[in-house]
């Protein structure tokens, strides 16, 4: 039977797909900006960040109609509220988005320190982590939302390789710091972008199990009968 | 299907495997096997035809009205284990213990204060100021009293609808049942009456174990606390309401209470 509401639930998953390739194209744009040292791009990104925003709030505005005029249950609750919440995960990753650029625009204010081989690196696979955990929940696929969780422990790892070189540029030359600082500060907030991520594959276990992992220890969340 | 929730709960009522056969041939209910947990409500939701209604018929012996009904299996009253489908127990006895709220309001064409005196007189209470109290605590439980305290012996028929089942519910409370059944109390009442009573249910379950037939799920969501969904004379699915309208286990729940049928 075609019931009014999938008509309802369909246009909200295409919401948060516009809204996540909005996303992953502010990320991928910062990188650039970084990479390039192109100033005009990183302003235009931190322009940009209103129209995630908007959409949070369109999401927002939506998801709180369709509880009020549907009444959504089961699956089809699970499917709203959850959406709900990918939207601000997708919000915050906009937000660090915007965070890199406002570094890049402050770091073109001297020569690169480095070349950039880590932190282009944990973009790439941040920003697949991204596109991932929005096909596993456009598809409802909470194997691939597992890898994603999984996937995280990389881009930890690279954070903490990525500080430690730039530890010992500090620590050779403090003339370095300034510039140092910043990229530990763009580090951090790619692995925040994979954490959020990471947490949309945990909703979208749960949108498709019913099962809450979240704050649950690694173990738990890779057995699949916990 | 496991009937047996997770619970520290005492239970009001038990059927085990209650079988019911309407005029000896047609089987409305095959194997119903679920407990209801004491002072707390209890949803029966499924599509029309389900066998919801007959299952909350056996709980007080209405099928008895007509001949050539017949029940297998035991429905067990606590905390005596009366088989409330026993042929030699008496259904009148089992009425004063369960009380019954129907669809539509049935008064009778009596006085307010006779609605609710009547299950008292004909259990032979004669003294005015015992039927008095009864007559007045009955209405509060119903939460009727402040608006008919004045006028008791009016003609029921002259209240409204919602007041009008309110009574009802009061008449049954009348007699100090032990669990009250609700055939879907508020399908012919507005918005603002069906409140009323879903309050009243909420408030009543603190002191009677309340069964409820309903067609609307969000009611159902509302007032109960446990669920039981029914489809074709067999129990599908039986869970706290939370997890049956979060979380189902079966896929014939989660189709029914989003809609997909039913």
């Amino acid at each position: 039977m075609q019931r009014h509401i999938d008509l309802e639930l369909a246009d909200l998953r295409a919401q948060i797909l516009r809204m996540g390739a909005l996303v992953e194209e502010q990320i991928e744009g910062s990188i650039k900006a970084l990479v390039d040292r192109d100033v005009d791009l990183a302003s235009r990104i931190i322009e940009r960040d209103t129209l995630v925003n908007n959409l949070d709030v369109e999401v927002d505005e939506n998801c709180m109609r369709l509880l009020a005029l549907q009444a959504p249950t089961a699956g089809d609750l699970r499917f709203v509220t959850t959406a709900m919440k990918i939207s601000t995960e997708l919000e915050r990753m906009s937000d660090l988005a915007e965070n890199i650029c406002e570094r890049v625009i402050e770091l073109n204010e001297e020569p690169q320190l480095k070349p950039y081989i880590d932190i282009p690196r944990m973009a790439n696979w941040t920003m697949r982590m991204v596109r991932e955990c929005l096909d596993a929940f456009v598809r409802s696929d909470a194997v691939l939302a597992r890898k994603v969780c999984a996937d995280d422990d990389f881009v930890d790892n690279l954070t903490h390789q990525l500080f430690r070189e730039l530890l010992s540029f500090m620590i050779e030359n403090p003339g370095t710091i300034t510039r140092a600082i910043r990229l530990t500060f763009i580090g951090k907030y790619i692995e925040r972008i994979a954490d959020h991520a990471t947490n949309v594959s945990e909703l979208v276990i749960y949108m498709v199990e019913g099962k809450i992992i979240r704050h649950l220890a690694p173990p738990a969340l890779s057995d699949k009968n916990s | 299907m496991t009937s047996h929730v997770e619970t520290t709960l005492a239970l009001k009522a038990e059927a085990q495997e209650l079988h019911f056969y309407y005029g000896g041939t047609v089987q409305a209910l095959k194997g119903i096997s679920l407990g209801l947990a004491d002072r707390r409500a209890t949803a029966l939701i499924g599509p029309s035809g389900c066998g919801k209604t007959t299952y909350l018929r056996c709980l007080n012996r209405m099928h008895d009205l007509y001949p050539g009904n017949r029940y297998e299996g035991a429905v067990l009253l606590y905390p005596d284990r009366l088989n409330i489908v026993d042929q030699t127990v008496d259904p009148i006895e089992i009425r004063m213990r369960v009380g019954m709220v129907f669809q539509k309001p049935n008064p009778f064409p009596k006085s307010i204060y006779e609605n609710v005196a009547y299950g008292l007189r004909i259990r032979g209470t004669t003294k005015r100021s015992e039927l008095d109290g009864a007559v007045e605590q009955a209405l509060r439980n119903a939460a009727l009293w402040t608006e008919v305290k004045d006028r008791l012996h009016d003609l029921a028929f002259n209240l409204s609808g919602g007041q009008q089942q309110r009574l009802c519910i009061a008449r049954a409370l009348a007699t100090g049942p032990e669990m009250l059944l609700f055939d879907e109390p508020t399908s012919a009442l507005d918005p603002t009456a069906t409140a009323r009573i879903e309050e009243l249910v909420t408030e009543l379950k603190q002191k009677v174990t309340i069964v409820i037939v309903t067609h609307n799920m969000q009611q159902a969501a509302r007032v109960s606390d446990y669920t039981a969904f029914m489809y074709e004379g067999r129990l599908v699915e039986f869970d706290r309401t939370e997890k049956i309208f979060t979380n189902p286990s079966n896929k014939l729940t989660e189709e029914y209470v989003t809609g997909r049928f039913g």
